[in-house]
């Protein structure tokens, strides 16, 4: 996905003909405060009109104030214009991807790939591109996913497992696969993610539904307090023009927030796009702000994938570099990474690299049924694997051989060095040769580097981080230790991690979690966000209400931060929006009734010029502000993991107290500028 | 101002925050159900009126309430129209006009009092007791009720039910508001308070000019008139009667009562929910804004007027500055209306103080139970606010602030301002309404505002130099105070029948702690800027210019 930046030409031009054709009223009523800011726009250009064809009288200052109406209709929908730009940018190079292929039948027919229908099955070979969404049901073969991902590294895709899913538009570079298509032209993966960047399928989220209730309530109380004004004032003897009416008017409610609203929700779903995650909904990413609780499988988000080699623990009798020898020389041929990790280990201890067809070996592969591995080496036996499944062994042969007492202290020793490394979070692979056991080799899962950071972070948001995993209790518990996850469900099944997730919602928490297989797929629908890994299952994909791309499970913390940061844009422009009001009404108020209370003059704090330039510096400051405000709503305010009270009190103080103070300032400068360039007396 | 002056107003707070824990704890037993001393009339009660006490739907509730509170009015009115025919009426009072006895009614069904009569002229003892008293102590039940129910609805986590509003008016009677008002008006009496039903003493002064003394049962109505912040005066003279109001014991009595209920009931709110310290914080947010409010009046009436100096016009020798002052705040901060000077009288920036804590909605301690539950909603839109800046959805005690939450407190917040400012610019552009003002100028408009804030309030007090017992004002006001009560009253009830059906959020380091100073600087600000930026216009043209032009010499 290409960064756009934020002032690129080739979005703000576009985006300067969007203000305009949003002035369409149906596109206008979305926005409830702008909406009204747009109704007594129009109501005053029209009595400008009146007035110019009368002759009345202040009509230069009449003029400028509808003018800069006007502009903060534009520019509200400006802002909204710029956010879906940045969007539509992104969608473009999507859009490229979705050139019309052609489809080969399983009956060998081309059909264009618009006219696919859901079931039907395809055939892909080397150097097509895939014509839908589907799943692979026969063959395997690398896919150059990278107009979806960015990443030009090619996938593997296959039929049956966790990596059958595979994406329309992307393309197949090697072998040839079958593929039922599992979604119609115009729905697939990618028409719904151009969709959502976007922005045109765009739902109000709930918080966002309830501060725009928010923001129309208060709307409708300063239409009590500016409707009432002019009986108050014919009470005293004056008369206030209609246009200084709406002027006061438009500058009390909020239209900072108003305007920047949406413009706010899509960049929050931009900046998901920008890290590679699909969020089904507006609501999800919203929800993602609210997690309590975050599932997190261990292998791949907590430890790396795969276990290393640390320690060789003989048994009593047995040297370190006699149980490495024998070990090395069971993993020579074993080509899993635990394996290498073996002979990396052996070398240590001084045991040199040796070459399998040089010693003559042939390798015994790992299989289900002995749960072991090792070579066979003239008369010699070596093998390495399970704990129990060694002593089994071990023990079958001894009962065969009848040797005594020594075999069982052996065993006895295995089994507690087992243990041991059991409770420590390791795993042991035990070794024998020749049915004498020789010790344990101590397998250790590495906890990924800064994880225990990150975890701690969670903590300081509030946020309980629950380890899944298949591994037995005493494992789990030590890994958990290590790693600084506040509780761990060791032994896990599908149906645990469901019933955790349930129980836990019971409790009023939001829990967020990810999975890629299909057995994750009722879990991740029953969480309240549920991320899919993009080479995860199509049931997993459907599952869940985000995708991410990268398949990367420990983004779900950036995914809590951006929702959390939605959030809170929201809150600290709605907050300086209302803030500004003090300023905006000492700047007007003295103004407005100068004329037959001049006592009033006193409230007139900012030293304003005349009546006329109080009342044009607010309007233009309350137009101005929402352009100021762009980048900030669509970057976000930023979020940090100091606990909810430290970040209200700095929000409270940027936002609050900054949206009191900087209002006086400002409006003192429009004030200034414009008597100098003489726009009004 | 003098330090005596302020050693008054500290002792007087001293006494309040004495009381909040020990009857918050009181009425926590009350409206929890237990057990209390007075059970078998408490059950022959439920007995006739016919209820098993269950728990009812927030529409339920709301129903009890309004049908409770149109009878009251019915009845109420009935009895002003024939009291003539009536006994207990030694100087032979006829039946109260049409319009009047509407205003009276509705007023004190709706806990306002707002007196466009002269009480001794006006009301028999009949009226006084059985009518305007009965609505006095219902009238402040219901409001409990209701606050009860919005608390329950913070406190219950899936239910359906809010309580049983029947149960809860009764409890609130029997065991809150009868057994102090007993003891209190024994107090009184021994004070000097009359309470009989002798007709009226004729009498001849030290200067030879016949007096008629009114008497009557005033003492029984004075405890309940303050402790359920209802504020109808006996007399006319309200709490400014030597007989209301003889001493500057019964002075500090009757002030201490105004607040007794309304700020133990943060109390009851921590307890109910759980956590004291939230109550606390409630009770400091208003608690700041309410000594602001004092040194502000003090002050103004300190100072007085560059043209005459300290003036003591309106105002009781017997009381001084420091005790109107403070007087004057607490019945405006709470709902009571009650007065013991006259705020017509009191300085530009004085009078301004009053108006706008009912402006706010009198959620400085408040109305009993009405201070309470307006209070809650602007909670609500403060932790909406200031959730969302905390990167959450926003939450209070467990409760998630949502859309439909942000709706009821949205619809309960623009009554205040629709009736307060719609109204009162319908009075100053109408000449039948105009005629009734009696003075000119800014001072003339704070006449009318006054009045229609002190309606839609529920307060009652009054800038006394407008003529009300007109028609026009009679109905209007009428509406104002129906407004102000039970178009607030519905939308809380649904508000918290909303929240008592959700699900309760476990707190976390991620949750706004809602007991802190911030929390409670946060609320103050919501409070000053969304309940009273609205009446900025309308306070400059009437309090503010009045002062800045007083301070320039300037009369009208």
């Amino acid at each position: 996905m290409t960064q756009t930046s934020m002032f690129d030409p080739r979005i703000l031009m576009p985006a300067l003909g969007g203000a305009v054709t949003k002035l369409d009223p149906r596109r206008l009523a979305r926005n409830p405060v702008i909406f009204v800011v747009a109704v007594v726009t129009v109501l005053t250009t029209v009595l400008l009109v009146r007035d110019i064809a009368t002759g009345g009288a202040d009509i230069g200052f009449s003029f400028q104030i509808v003018l800069w109406l006007w502009f903060t209709v534009l520019f509200a929908n400006f802002a909204e214009a710029v956010a879906e730009g940045r969007g539509k940018a992104q969608a473009e190079s999507l859009k490229k991807t979705r050139t019309d292929t052609e489809a080969t039948l399983e009956n060998g027919r081309k059909v264009p790939s618009t006219s696919l229908k859901v079931g039907d099955v395809v055939i892909v070979e080397a150097g097509e591109i895939i014509p839908s969404d589907g799943e692979v049901i026969e063959g395997v073969a690398s896919v150059n996913e990278a107009a979806i991902t960015g990443e030009s590294a090619p996938v593997i895709r296959e039929s049956g497992g966790d990596r059958s899913a595979v994406t329309g538009g992307t393309q197949v570079l090697s072998d040839r696969i079958v593929v039922r298509i599992t979604a119609a032209a115009g729905s697939t993966f990618i028409d719904r993610m151009i969709g959502l960047v976007e922005g045109a399928q765009r739902q109000k989220t709930p918080n966002e539904i309830a501060l725009n209730i928010l923001l129309a309530g208060m709307t409708l109380i300063f239409v009590f307090a500016v409707a009432t004004i002019p009986s108050f004032a014919s009470y005293a003897g004056g008369q206030i023009p209609v246009v200084v009416l709406v002027a006061l008017f438009v500058t009390l409610i909020p239209t900072t927030i108003g305007a920047l609203l949406s413009a706010i929700g899509i960049a929050g779903m931009d900046r998901l796009v920008r890290f590679n995650v699909l969020a089904m909904s507006g609501r999800a990413v919203e929800a993602a702000g609210d997690i309590d609780t975050l599932l997190l499988d261990k292998t791949g988000t907590i430890t790396l994938g795969n276990r290393q080699a640390s320690e060789f623990r003989p048994v009593t009798g047995v040297t370190a570099e006699e149980l490495a020898d024998a070990a090395q020389l069971a993993s020579l041929a074993d080509e899993t990474p635990e394996g290498r990790s073996i002979t990396v280990l052996a070398k240590q201890y001084g045991i040199r690299a040796r070459d399998m067809s040089a010693l003559n070996a042939s390798f015994v592969p790992f299989t289900a049924q002995s749960r072991m591995s090792g070579v066979d080496m003239g008369g010699i036996q070596i093998r390495k694997g399970a704990v129990d499944a060694i002593l089994k062994h071990v023990g079958s042969a001894n009962s065969a051989t009848g040797r005594g007492r020594a075999a069982a202290a052996d065993m006895e020793q295995v089994r507690r060095i087992g243990e041991d490394v059991s409770k420590a979070g390791g795993t042991p692979l035990a070794v024998v040769r020749d049915n004498r056991l020789l010790g344990v080799i101590y397998l250790k899962d590495i906890v990924k580097g800064g994880i225990r950071e990150r975890f701690a972070e969670l903590r300081r948001m509030g946020i309980r981080t629950v380890m899944i995993t298949g591994d037995n209790p005493m494992t789990a518990a030590a890994i958990a230790a290590e790693a600084g996850v506040d509780d761990f469900l060791a032994e896990a099944t599908p149906e645990m991690k469901l019933d955790l997730i349930r129980s836990e919602q019971a409790k009023g928490k939001l829990v967020a979690m990810c999975g890629d297989g299909t057995n994750d797929a009722p879990a991740l629908a029953q969480a309240d966000v549920g991320v899919a890994m993009n080479t995860g299952t199509v049931a997993a994909r459907e599952a869940g209400n985000m995708v991410d791309l990268d398949s990367d499970p420990t983004k779900l913390i950036e995914i809590v931060e951006i929702g959390k940061q939605l959030l809170m844009t929201r809150g600290a422009l709605t907050t300086f929006s209302i803030a500004n009001d003090i300023a905006k009404y000492f700047a007007i108020i003295p103004a407005m009734f100068l004329a037959f209370y001049p006592q009033l003059g006193a409230l007139n704090v900012m030293g304003l010029h005349s009546p006329q330039s109080a009342i044009l510096s607010a309007i233009i400051f309350n137009a101005l502000v929402i352009v100021a405000l762009i980048p900030l709503s669509l970057r976000g305010v930023k979020y940090r993991a100091v606990g909810a009270g430290a970040l209200l009190s700095r929000n409270m103080a940027i936002y609050g107290l900054g949206g009191m103070i900087v209002p006086f300032v400002a409006i003192k400068l429009i004030d200034m500028a414009i008597i100098s360039i003489g726009l009004v007396q | 101002m003098t330090l005596n002056g302020w050693l008054q107003i500290l002792l007087y707070c001293g006494i309040v925050i004495a009381l909040v824990r020990p009857l918050g704890g009181y009425m926590f037993r009350v409206f929890s159900g237990e057990r209390m001393f007075l059970g078998p009339i408490e059950r022959a009660i439920y007995a006739v009126a016919g209820t098993r006490g269950e728990d009812q739907h927030w529409t339920r509730y709301a129903a009890s309430l309004l049908i409770f509170s149109a009878l009251g009015v019915l009845a109420l009115y009935l009895l002003q129209r024939v009291q003539g025919a009536l006994p207990f009426n030694p100087q032979s009072l006829p039946g109260v006009a049409p319009d009047l006895a509407f205003n009276t009614a509705v007023s004190f069904v709706s806990n306002t009092n707002w007196q466009a009569y002269v009480g001794e002229g006006t009301m028999s003892y009949l009226t006084q007791m059985l009518g305007l008293n009965v609505q006095n102590f219902v009238s402040a039940a219901s409001g409990m009720a209701v606050a009860v129910a919005l608390i329950r609805g913070f406190a219950r986590r899936s239910a359906s039910g809010l309580g049983n509003f029947w149960v809860d008016v009764t409890r609130a009677v029997l065991y809150v508001l009868l057994p102090i008002c007993i003891v209190g008006t024994l107090v009184l009496v021994w004070q000097g308070v009359p309470q009989n039903l002798a007709p009226y003493t004729a009498a001849t002064t030290l200067e030879g000019v016949q007096q008629t003394i009114a008497q009557g049962p005033v003492a029984s109505q004075m405890m309940i008139k303050h402790l359920g912040t209802n504020g109808g005066g006996f007399f006319n003279a309200n709490a400014a009667h030597p007989f209301e109001n003889p001493t500057a014991l019964t002075n500090l009595i009757h002030m201490v009562c105004i607040f007794a209920i309304g700020a133990a009931f943060t109390n009851l709110f921590g307890r109910m929910v759980g956590d004291e310290r939230q109550g606390w914080a409630i009770l400091s947010a208003m608690g700041v804004m309410f000594l602001v409010g004092v040194a502000v009046v003090y002050w103004a009436e300190a100072q007085g007027n560059p043209l005459i100096g300290t003036a003591m016009e309106g105002k009781e020798a017997r009381f001084g500055i420091v005790g109107s002052a403070l007087f004057a705040v607490i019945t405006t901060a709470a709902s009571c209306g009650a007065v013991n000077a006259m705020h017509g009288s009191l300085s530009a920036l004085g009078g301004m103080i009053p108006m706008l804590n009912m402006m706010l909605g009198e959620v400085v301690v408040g109305g009993v139970g009405a201070g309470m539950y307006g209070l809650l909603l602007f909670v609500i839109v403060a932790i909406f606010i200031a959730g969302l800046m905390v990167g959450r959805t926003p939450e209070y005690l467990g409760k998630k602030v949502e859309g439909r939450e942000v709706k009821f407190a949205m619809l309960a917040l623009l009554i205040l301002p629709l009736v307060m400012l719609g109204m009162t610019a319908a009075a100053v552009v109408l000449p039948g309404a105009l005629s009734s003002v009696l003075n000119p100028g800014p001072h003339g408009f704070s006449e009318v505002l006054y009045a229609y804030v002190s309606a839609g309030a529920n307060n009652g007090s009054a800038f006394a130099s407008l003529s009300a017992n007109t028609p026009w004002y009679n109905l209007t006001l009428g509406i104002a105070m129906l407004a102000g009560r039970f178009a607030m009253i519905v939308p809380i009830l649904a508000l918290a029948g909303s929240l008592a059906g959700k699900k309760s959020v476990p707190v976390s380091d991620g949750t706004l702690p809602t007991h802190g100073p911030l929390f409670v600087a946060l609320l103050i600000g919501v409070i000053l800027v969304m309940g009273g930026l609205e009446f900025f216009p309308a306070i400059a043209l009437g309090p503010i210019v009045e002062h800045l032009a007083v301070m320039a010499g300037q009369t009208f």
